[in-house]
């Protein structure tokens, strides 16, 4: 579309001709740098963003209707799905909101583990946001090197819970089984050499001329705009409002441990990403923080209506028979009533707002994606900037189509 | 005298948010404050919970419906809340049905334009006030409100590439297979009162004691 006019009276007294020459692009949905299926429409004043106006829905599954037609043990998978890039977050936020209305807590085992891969999931997270952020604006090595850190943090997810991305670990009540031998020393050898590839990245990075040119100073989110627009996690604290959850309303096993909250000043896109690089360092010290205390114990509650039996135990006890069957049939009963729970998950608050009926299925799940609010800034962020410096914006902010259109 | 345990912050606020206008009642439900509210009120309450200093609620985190069919309104509009200094959340509900319009809160939080963009999708809730009421989720052209629990998860139109016609084309679903919605609900649990029980007081039949 292009739209041009130009007046024709000859310029006289107080007429002025004026030009409009403004010409609309459609950015995506097939994108490299729309980190998914985001369809931008952008209006351009030559090369200046003058409106941008995201189109989202293009990944939209219907997981919350979905949702309302399972079982709470069956409502767990379709979390994975959602924020492909930090599955067990999320997964926590709903076993989190279940247990609340099941008045249960998970035993402290299991809280460990929950926390230790919490942070495993958040330097996951991060180390995919960074490096294709980095990709977006032209650094390539960041890229080929966080990968093959995931991959190794991807190897974790794989031995406690059979699959690389789709967990499904974290269940109502604990975790679905309890790590396997050798794990924890595993994850402990890798934290030794985690810190010194930190180190690494940001030699590429941080100082780095391009890089500050295109970050620095882009993007720049004011404290009060941020939590206007609903920012949250490393987004509102890049903008200097020291808001953690996992400080300030703990869950699982943070009110015991020691770590920082990296919050930045400039709420730029600079900023953002020194945030991001700070907390994999805090999540590195919590994960050993984890593994430090962690003592063998039961990883699920020991109520069978809730959790299964062990497999052991099945073979010999007809009880155990038949409250597997009920459970992986019927599922559970969650007495009626609603909750908002939140996490901190790698991108912000991730919430579920959850209304049970006192039957085995969800009332409803109203899932709170975090890129959600983020996404709905790109126009208050990219106004009046260069159309790269609206990829580098949409880099900075985080965002996956998976969570976002659910 | 035994002390006094000092109210909870969750007290102090469901104190301070029962005197404001709108608020038909506040509760404290699994130690989250629920407010219940007016929606024509809405606008000067919100305004209220946004700008009052035992208030201080700076972020909308959440806007969504709930659809409730056998009610006569039968949405609930659930507004959650963070306030960052004061380190609290409240749960605002207020009730509609498909014609009436709630009050936009975009111009308190311009974040709300999306989250009402979204319920207004899945569920047609109505915001007046909100210049900016396009779909935002569902498809482009997409007819029907998703989220309501009349609406069939299969949906009614299935999408396929006709490659005779060279072109994406609409078609209504067909199944190869029925939609199969299992009754998972366990006699002796949905059932509270078995056949030939009628007259047997509830206590003596073994339900809640």
């Amino acid at each position: 579309m292009s739209l041009s006019t130009t007046t024709d009276e000859p310029a006289e007294g107080g007429k002025r001709t004026v030009e409009i020459d403004s010409h609309a692009i459609n950015f995506g949905p097939q994108h490299p740098a729309a980190h998914g299926v985001l369809r931008l429409i952008l209006e351009m004043d030559g090369e200046v963003v003058e409106r941008a106006d995201p189109h989202i829905g293009l990944l939209h599954r219907g997981t919350e209707k979905l949702i309302e037609y399972k079982s709470y043990i069956q409502a767990m998978p379709y979390f994975d799905r959602l924020d492909y890039v930090s599955p067990m977050s999320q997964e926590h936020a709903f076993a989190l909101a279940t247990e609340k209305l099941l008045g249960i807590e998970a035993p402290e085992r299991a809280k460990w583990i929950r926390t230790l891969f919490s942070e495993i999931t958040r330097i996951l997270n991060h180390l995919l946001n960074l490096t294709t952020y980095a990709l977006d604006v032209g650094a390539i090595t960041p890229s080929l090197w966080g990968f093959e850190e995931r991959e190794k943090l991807m190897e974790f997810y794989e031995a406690a819970s059979g699959a690389r991305l789709h967990a499904n670990y974290f269940r109502t009540g604990g975790v679905a089984k309890d790590l396997p031998a050798g794990l924890e020393e595993r994850i402990g050898e890798w934290l030794e050499g985690f810190p010194k590839f930190v180190d690494d990245l940001e030699s590429l990075l941080t100082g780095n001329r391009i890089w500050k040119q295109r970050t620095v100073d882009i993007g720049v989110m004011a404290p009060e705009d941020a939590l206007a627009w609903g920012f949250s996690g490393p987004c509102l604290r890049a903008s200097g409002v020291p808001w953690d959850l996992r400080r300030s309303q703990p869950y699982e096993m943070y009110d015991q441990l020691d770590f920082m909250v990296p919050v930045g000043r400039n709420g730029d896109c600079y900023d953002r990403y020194l945030v991001r690089v700070a907390e994999m360092r805090e999540s590195a010290r919590i994960m050993r923080q984890c593994l430090d205390r962690m003592k063998p114990g039961p990883v699920k509650v020991a109520d069978n209506k809730i959790t299964p039996p062990s497999r052991a135990e099945m073979k010999r006890s007809m009880e155990a028979l038949i409250h597997h069957f009920k459970l992986f049939t019927e599922g559970f009963h969650v007495p009626a009533g609603a909750t908002y729970t939140a996490v901190e998950s790698p991108k912000g608050e991730f919430g579920v707002y959850l209304v049970a009926d006192g039957t085995n299925r969800p009332y409803r799940c109203k899932i709170r994606p975090t890129g959600f609010a983020h996404l709905q800034a790109t126009e208050f962020l990219s106004k009046r900037h260069m159309l790269a410096d609206a990829v580098a914006i949409i880099g900075s902010l985080d965002i996956v189509f998976g969570e976002i259109d659910r | 005298m035994a002390p006094v345990a000092p109210p909870s912050p969750q007290q102090v606020l469901a104190e301070a948010v029962g005197g404001l206008p709108g608020v038909a009642s506040v509760a404290i439900e699994h130690g989250e404050v629920v407010a219940r509210a007016h929606r024509d009120a809405l606008p000067e309450l919100m305004t209220a919970l946004r700008d009052r200093e035992d208030c201080a609620f700076e972020q909308v985190m959440d806007i969504c419906g709930v659809d409730w069919p056998q009610r006569a309104e039968r949405f609930d509009v659930v507004y959650n809340l963070l306030s960052v200094t004061l380190n609290q959340r409240i749960r605002v509900i207020v009730t509609t049905d498909e014609q009436a319009p709630v009050p936009s809160v975009h111009t308190i939080w311009p974040v709300a334009t999306w989250w009402e963009r979204e319920a207004w999708d899945l569920y047609g809730i109505v915001f007046s006030g909100q210049p900016d009421l396009r779909r935002i989720l569902t498809d482009y052209g997409f007819e029907g409100h998703p989220l309501r629990k009349d609406f069939p998860l299969t949906g009614y139109v299935e999408v396929r590439y006709d490659p005779e016609r060279g072109q994406v084309v609409y078609e209504p679903v067909k199944l190869t297979q029925d939609f199969r919605n299992f009754d998972f609900l366990s006699p002796w649990e949905a059932m509270t009162t078995l056949p030939g029980d009628e007259k047997v007081p509830p206590r003596k039949q073994g339900g809640a004691p």
